[in-house]
């Protein structure tokens, strides 16, 4: 079209290819340093050590990553993660009822949590942080009063998730299977069409006839069903349900959206890159841990991560944008 | 020509790219006259406000102040000059007091304390000034919108602002409230305050201006006193032949209505009975605040009603809810686009798709091929012009942005359009095609009710034409027979204002 005369493109257009991923390359630019720093960094033990602990991480940012692209935000994923995880273990362990419905409990406890959160945003019209900030509370509060704040042992199910299944951890391959099904839902549905375009602009979505409020009632439910996903995770490694099991995790989970490109003003976001966050985020931690890094630093060295990451981001689309 | 002039743009041109908006315009603003700019939407006013604002820098000719030339590169040099513009989005803090907006950016300050009581003082002088009996203490927020204006106008001669620029004060006033404001106009010219005031009300120019400078697609037409008659001002804003600007053609509409509204009630809205047939198109007319895009958003059910039936071919659909409405057949291009039309970052494919995106869907999968396909084909039937229909929409002109809006509806086959200024901040090429997609609905058998600020457009495009006034409609005139002052006639259908116009 232009007729400014411009070298033909040869195939790969690696500019274009390093302005759109910005984080996949930050996150290689952190291996290779990791790898220079420490070559414990990449043995097999290694990685899939920073598989499992990204997993849960990432499970429950698949989820975040709905309600961010709807223009929300969820601060109760922490809090849902520790009832579901309580919930299905108090089911086995105290109740007695049938282990094999112990995830599926779980799950259904996470999935009504995200529509309470929902609800009040959609119909008693909460802003959303407002509405998870209770939920987070609310949710941390009840899981004390099932738990009487004391650890309950998890069931075989949810022992299972924390397991191996031959060579391969189980959280690895949740993470993979719910990873796909996330980026299905988000991309091919109807459900994900619709966050998109009422994250994008509310009213326009709402003067198309798509139903706005049911759309954001659904991304909370999807939310709260990714957490319980990943409390579970959680506690099956540990083959117990702590009170406080994953408390602060919404920070780090909104963290990984935020750093894998989404807008937390809405209709902006992708399953990949919020993937790309969560592993940055725990190659940080895991190559500081090798390198002997005090826990301290380590809160700091993250924050700044933070910050530059999305700043590289805004400033990416101001060029974009001029 | 005359010395005594405050403020004079000297033959001053503009250009946006390839387009010429503003070419050898001249005008003049006196000290202690109002100069009205008048011209239809697209004519320029707004271009060379921003010029004498410092928003924009002419390409060519002069800025004269005092009989000397200036430059006005940006707004603070604007404001130095003693220029202050009020513009209908106001630049006020709705949560802080009226004495702390009045001294924003200049608060006053003892040993680096904010000096309450001087900033205070200097707030009650300035509503002094114009009159005004407010307490400073009130936060703007809960002012109304006129008092709110009035407090932007305070703030402004504070800055001992020698030339106020008024950018259509009254377009969102109600009747008394444009005749205090009138009342404080008059205050300040006495006062020695040059005005330049813009209105689409002809009946308002005469109630204020001194004399009206007429703008038609970027060009200086005429100078003329205030007092002009209204036929006479209309022919040179408009000055062309209004049948080739709108190619209506008219259907001929059947006996079965397509679109009836049996006593429709809700706010400001009061017992509206409507019907439009297959092949008609009916205007809505009125006075801004009239009530046209409320009774509009309530039929497309973006909105709640209190009572009232809203029949589609008749059979009644439920209130509030727009999907039931676009499986009914309706289709709402909404008043504003950008807020209220579009997602502005999604792609134009994205933005054509949204009505259609559920019906097509199966087992909740979007069809994502056929939502490209029929996207590909309604752009091209409305020559949207686009590099790729998967760039964002964000980068379309407004014209063609707002032909996305209407691609939605003819890609969801919508067979009664609801139209709220279809061609607002529309450039005239864009207009005429939007006009013609108005004909293909009327000559397939569908109808459209459109509402319009705009009477040239109102009378143009129109079969009948429904004038609005307070939340009722005031009269229904055949278009045919309709004129602009027997629309006007029944939209100010209502005493009091004709009142307050007498007084002046």
């Amino acid at each position: 079209m232009s007729s400014v005369a411009t070298t033909p493109k040869k195939g790969f257009d690696f500019k274009a290819f390093l302005a759109n991923n910005g984080a996949l390359v930050g996150l290689v630019v952190l291996c290779l340093a990791m790898f220079i720093a420490t070559p414990r960094f990449l043995t097999g033990p290694n990685l899939m050590n920073i598989g499992i602990q990204v997993s849960t991480i990432a499970v429950m940012a698949f989820g975040m990553t709905f309600v961010i692209v709807a223009a929300g935000i969820d601060l109760s994923v922490g809090s849902i993660a520790a009832i579901s995880a309580m919930t299905s273990s108090y089911w086995v362990t105290t109740a007695g009822l049938p282990d094999g419905l112990s995830i599926v409990v779980g799950l259904a406890i996470g999935g009504l949590c995200g529509w309470v959160t929902g609800a009040m945003s959609a119909y008693g019209k909460l802003p959303t942080f407002i509405a998870s900030l209770a939920m987070l509370t609310i949710v941390r509060g009840l899981t004390l009063v099932i738990s009487d704040g004391r650890p309950i042992a998890t069931g075989d199910s949810v022992s299972w998730l924390g397991g191996d299944l031959g060579f391969m951890p189980v959280p690895i391959l949740i993470l993979i299977v719910s990873g796909l099904i996330a980026a299905f839902v988000l991309n091919r549905t109807i459900i994900g069409k619709n966050a998109f375009a009422v994250g994008g602009n509310t009213e326009a979505a709402r003067l198309s006839g798509i139903p706005v409020k049911r759309v954001l009632v659904t991304v909370f439910v999807i939310s709260g069903i990714f957490a319980a996903l990943s409390g579970m995770i959680l506690a099956g490694r540990l083959d117990s349900a702590q009170p406080t099991l994953a408390s602060g995790y919404e920070l780090d989970a909104i963290a990984a959206v935020v750093i894998g490109g989404a807008s937390l003003s809405g209709g902006v976001g992708r399953i990949s890159g919020t993937l790309i966050g969560a592993l940055v985020l725990a190659v940080i931690r895991n190559g500081l841990n090798l390198l002997s890094v005090s826990a301290f630093w380590q809160q700091v060295v993250i924050g700044l991560v933070i910050a530059i990451a999305v700043g590289f981001d805004v400033l990416r689309r101001k060029n974009v944008r001029h | 020509m005359s010395n005594d002039a405050l403020l004079v743009l000297d033959r001053v041109c503009k250009s946006f790219g390839p387009v010429q908006v503003i070419d050898e315009v001249t005008v003049e603003v006196h000290a202690g006259k109002v100069s009205v700019l008048l011209g239809e939407n697209g004519a320029g006013k707004s271009t060379l406000i921003k010029m004498i604002a410092g928003v924009h820098s002419a390409d060519s000719g002069r800025i004269l102040m005092d009989g000397k030339e200036v430059q006005i590169p940006d707004t603070k040099a604007s404001e130095a000059l003693g220029i202050a513009t009020i513009h209908q989005e106001l630049n006020l803090v709705p949560s802080m007091t009226i004495a702390e907006n009045i001294t924003l950016g200049r608060v006053p300050r003892r040993f680096g304390i904010i000096n309450r009581r001087e900033m205070r003082r200097i707030a009650r002088e300035a509503l002094d000034q114009l009159g005004l009996n407010l307490d400073v203490n009130t936060p703007v927020g809960d002012l109304g919108l006129a008092q709110q204006q009035l407090v932007e106008i305070a703030k402004a001669l504070s800055l001992d602002a020698r030339v106020l620029i008024l950018d259509e004060p009254t377009a969102a006033l109600t009747n008394a409230e444009i005749a205090g404001l009138f009342e404080v106009v008059s205050q300040l010219k006495t006062k020695g305050v040059g005005m330049v005031f813009i209105s689409h009300h002809l009946d308002e120019i005469a109630a204020i201006g001194d004399f009206v400078n007429v703008l038609r697609d970027g060009k200086f037409i005429a100078t003329v006193p205030a007092d002009t008659p209204e036929n006479e001002l209309v022919r040179l804003m408009v000055g062309r032949d209004i049948d080739a600007q709108f190619p209506r053609q008219a259907a001929t509409p059947s006996e079965q209505n397509l679109l009836s509204v049996e006593n429709l009630s809700v706010g400001p809205l009061q017992n509206i009975s409507l019907s439009v047939r297959p092949g008609e198109v009916v205007a809505l007319a009125g006075l801004m605040g009239a009530g046209r895009t409320e009774l509009i958003r309530a039929i497309a059910g973006a909105d709640k009603y209190t009572s009232g039936t809203v029949k589609v071919a008749g059979k009644k659909l439920p209130r509030n809810d727009v999907a039931a409405a676009t499986r009914a057949g309706l289709g709402h291009v909404p008043e504003d686009r950008k807020t209220q039309g579009l997602v502005l970052d999604a792609s134009v494919a994205e933005n054509i798709g949204y009505a259609t995106m559920a019906s097509t869907a199966k087992a909740g999968l979007v069809d994502r091929k056929g939502q490209r396909t029929r996207a590909e084909k309604v752009a091209a039937r409305l020559r949207i012009r686009m590099g790729n229909i998967d760039q964002p929409i964000r980068s379309l002109s407004g014209g063609n942005q707002q032909k996305a809006v209407f691609g939605r509806w003819f890609s969801a086959g919508a067979k009664v359009l609801l139209l709220d200024e279809p061609t607002r901040g529309v450039d005239v090429g864009a207009k005429v095609e939007i006009y013609e997609l108005i004909n293909e609905i009327t000559a397939s058998g569908g109808c459209v009710l459109m509402a319009s600020s705009e009477l040239p457009e109102v009378l143009g495009m129109s079969d009948r034409v429904l004038v609005m006034s307070q939340g009722r409609i005031a009269g229904e005139l055949a278009t045919n027979e309709a004129t602009q002052d027997s629309i006007m006639a029944l939209a100010v259908s209502n005493v009091h204002r004709e009142d307050e116009m007498g007084k002046k």
